[in-house]
């Protein structure tokens, strides 16, 4: 298993552990997404033909009223389902049609994810959640090669976003908004060119929801990481640099945020420098 | 890696999942246990067997047998080569054992076998089961001045004395007649009429001298024929004088303890005759046709071989008397019959093979050869055939425990499914999250297995301390040696069977843990993130 997903990571080497050039060109694009659920014999139709885009380094927020499709976009663009038509790119490469282990291995290294529940794993502690995609990627052998600088870097992480003084609590000891910041985490421990969240803040009060944005938003701004949010919460919204705008599966507006742009300083992590990666 | 760290994860945490697999536990304890037992129980029974037949019995069809034992054993060497370590000469007959217990004739019917002391012991374990101690280094049939044991083994004070054994031998059987001439003495002295109360006095014989011919049953008694009324008269007429039996026996014979003894309810062993005792035996003659002749012979000593079949049925005796009695010795060579001879293999010979070669040398009309587990073989088949059977309906209580861990399993799979999609929406496939369960229902397995094994060795090791308990507890008997015939409930563990018992459970553990983890696998990482 292991071996396969380093051959495939070879193929697909579209990340390194230099932060990812900054280019104009998009680095995830959804064409003409459709997506339509049945239950018996009606059939609902999702999303009729949705496109996205998103250039390096932006931060983009999707809005709209519950059952406009939003979260279905992002499970798309996630490569959590599958589209009934168009197609996900990530990195001008096409994704929605790769073979499974290979779209698996897209999610570990290419895609962070942080979901409105913060889907934790109940039996592990933070530290080791922070680590759950390096562990899901690596076999024994290279795991006991790598533990040492991971948890370091999983302990980094955590000290960053606040959490030093929780890294061997459970998550049912954590708040929820640690809770979220250890889910964040979790989600930029492979180094994803790419951060996917939904409703980040949908289960967390005023403050600690502000926080997390605080924290979104400085991942954009001083590391560079593409980030696509999903909210039904305008004003939340309002922090992205760009914001679109759902409603009955289809893109209703685009607004770019005055006074935001998509740029991003070259550094992304701010970690002493491996060599090797 | 995220595989073994979750199964460690969910074993350290998920305790429904080992309460599933207490029965798996259950199962495979009760299993080795059994299967220890019954392989004791199943070899105890062997060696008894085994003990008192030799590996092969080689005989005649006919009671007269053949003749010329030592030109048959050189044929049968000639036809198994170095397979045979050891040959015996042996003549068995049916026959009519009788004795006297406080005035009344006992008869119980029995076989009657004649062994050459000198060799029989090399052929099979006859010797060991005797009770005197010298006997067993070197049977004779003289009768011993005492000496015989009363414990049974040498361990363990719950098992039942033979104080009855302490004075036999001679001293007993002085005493005896000693009493029985005080009493007689007494009956003429108040004149009553002399009746003979025991065989002491009532069987005299001379024993010394040759017996006549077997065709001259002029000095045969018979037993339900009125008894005489002066035994010391009863002499053989050319004999012409009559026997001490203080100080001269007859014949040596052994019987088993079946024959002779009782256990009481207290476990302590009553004894209707003892070693010093004279009993009479009516057996066939060797001519044709075969005419009863009884004999009287000096009980020497008892065998016990724990099988009660041989305990209670066998009756051994020198066999150059008993072939002198049935007249089984050609009168001008001297050289006798026998009807059987008692074969005793090399280490590592095969049984079946120089049983085969022997059927194939020497015609089948007039002998039959038959190894001990032939002789005993519907006994050792039931035996196999239960265990067996015991084994199968035990393993189905393990399979009933995997359906357990497979209903469990769902569950946990259920509980679990959010989880599943976290897990796949990080990257990893569907071939590791079947592996997750995959694994640890193989830890559940092993640990359950694990658990059982040392469950079941540990009572197998202490079967006898924990029978002890519960007889404390309960104050019943669990275990009667008096139906048994020993005193500690034997066990072998064999470890290829326990590793066959911990092999199919863990293997029914995983066998449970795969539907659950197919379904887990194919769990779409949207719905099992929606799942709450």
């Amino acid at each position: 298993m292991s071996s396969e997903f380093d051959t495939a990571a070879a193929q697909l080497r579209l990340h390194d552990a230099t932060p990812a050039p900054v280019t104009s060109s998009p680095v995830l694009r959804g064409i003409g997404l459709r997506k339509k659920y049945r239950s018996g014999t009606s059939t609902l139709e999702v999303l009729r033909g949705v496109d996205v885009e998103l250039a390096a380094g932006e931060f983009v927020a999707i809005v709209g009223q519950s059952g406009s499709g939003k979260t279905t976009l992002l499970h798309l663009l996630g490569l959590l389902d599958a589209p009934d038509g168009g197609e996900v790119h990530l990195a001008g490469t096409r994704i929605d049609t790769l073979s499974s282990s290979k779209q698996d291995l897209i999610r570990n290294t290419q895609i962070g994810m942080v979901f409105q529940s913060y889907h934790l794993l109940p039996e592990l502690d933070a530290v080791e959640n922070v680590l759950a995609p390096l562990y899901v990627r690596y076999g024994m052998l290279e795991w006991l090669r790598r533990r040492h600088d991971a948890r370091q870097e999983a302990v980094a992480l955590l000290e960053r976003f606040g959490l030093g003084a929780r890294l061997s609590h459970r998550p049912r000891q954590l708040s929820g908004g640690e809770m979220q910041r250890v889910a964040i985490a979790r989600a930029l421990i492979a180094r994803p060119q790419l951060l996917l969240a939904d409703e980040p803040t949908g289960n967390l009060d005023a403050a600690s929801g502000a926080g997390i944005l605080e924290t979104l938003t400085e991942l954009n701004q001083s590391d560079g990481l593409s980030i696509v949010m999903v909210t039904h919460d305008t004003a939340i919204a309002a922090r992205a640099g760009r914001v679109i705008k759902l409603a009955d599966g289809c893109v209703e507006q685009q607004l770019t945020t005055p006074g935001r742009s998509a740029h991003a300083p070259p550094d992304f992590h701010e970690r002493p420098a491996r060599a090797g990666g | 890696m995220y595989k073994l760290l979750l199964c460690w994860r969910y074993l350290r945490t998920r305790w429904i999942a080992l309460a599933s697999v207490v029965s798996v536990t259950l199962g495979v304890a009760t299993m080795i246990v059994v299967n220890a037992v019954m392989a004791g129980f199943s070899h105890e029974m062997q060696t008894r067997i085994h003990g008192i037949l030799s590996d092969i019995v080689f005989e005649s069809h006919s009671l007269s047998g053949f003749q010329d034992p030592d030109w048959h054993m050189e044929e049968i060497r000639r036809a198994a080569g170095d397979n045979i370590a050891g040959m015996t000469p042996t003549v068995a007959v049916p026959a009519m054992l009788s004795f006297q217990v406080r005035g009344q004739w006992i008869t119980r019917q029995v076989m009657f076998i004649g062994i050459d002391a000198d060799t029989h012991a090399s052929v099979s374990d006859f010797g060991e089961y005797l009770q005197h101690p010298a006997n067993r280094q070197q049977l004779s049939f003289d009768l011993r001045e005492g000496g015989y044991d009363t414990q049974l083994d040498s361990d363990a004070e719950s098992e039942p004395l033979r104080p009855a054994l302490e004075n036999a031998g001679w001293p007993y059987r002085r005493e005896r007649v000693e009493q029985e001439k005080l009493w007689r003495q007494q009956q003429q002295a108040a004149g009553g009429p002399v009746r003979p109360l025991d065989q002491h006095v009532d069987a005299v014989l001379a024993a010394t001298e040759d017996p006549a011919p077997p065709s001259d049953t002029t000095n045969s008694t018979d037993l339900d024929a009125a008894a005489p009324i002066d035994p010391f008269r009863q002499a053989r007429p050319d004999e012409g004088r009559t026997m001490d039996p203080a100080t001269e026996q007859f014949a040596g014979i052994v019987p088993g303890i079946g024959l002779a003894s009782f256990r009481d309810r207290s476990g302590v062993d009553r004894f209707l005759i003892l070693p010093g005792d004279d009993v009479k035996v009516t057996f066939p003659t060797a001519g044709t046709p075969p005419k009863a002749v009884s004999n009287t012979f000096t009980v020497v000593d008892f065998y016990e071989s724990k099988m009660s079949e041989y305990d209670s049925n066998f009756v051994f005796v020198p066999l150059e008397e008993l072939q002198r009695m049935r007249g089984m010795i050609e009168p001008e060579t001297g050289i006798g019959s026998v009807n059987s001879i008692q074969i005793k293999l090399a280490e590592g010979a095969n049984l079946d093979e120089v049983r085969d070669a022997l059927r194939k040398a020497f015609p089948p009309e007039l002998y039959a050869v038959s190894t001990w587990r032939d002789k005993q073989g519907p006994l050792l088949s039931a035996v196999d055939m239960e265990m067996a059977v015991l084994n199968i309906l035990l393993f189905l209580i393990v399979a009933v425990a995997g359906f357990g861990i497979l209903a469990i399993f769902f569950m946990i799979v259920v509980e679990k499914t959010r989880d599943i999609g976290i897990l796949k929406a990080i990257g990893a496939g569907s071939s590791g999250i079947a592996g997750i369960f995959l694994g640890y229902g193989l830890a559940l397995g092993i640990v359950g297995g694990g658990v059982g094994m040392a469950l079941g060795l540990t009572i197998t090791w202490n079967i006898n301390n924990i029978r002890q308990a519960v007889e404390w507890w309960t104050g019943q008997r669990v275990f009667d040696p008096s139906i048994y015939y020993f005193f500690n409930i034997p066990t072998i563990i064999n470890p290829f069977t326990v590793s066959w018992i911990i092999a199919g459970a863990v293997g029914i553990a995983v066998a449970a843990s795969v539907l659950p983890a197919f379904r887990a696998a194919r769990l779409h990482p949207v719905e099992a993130l929606r799942h709450e």
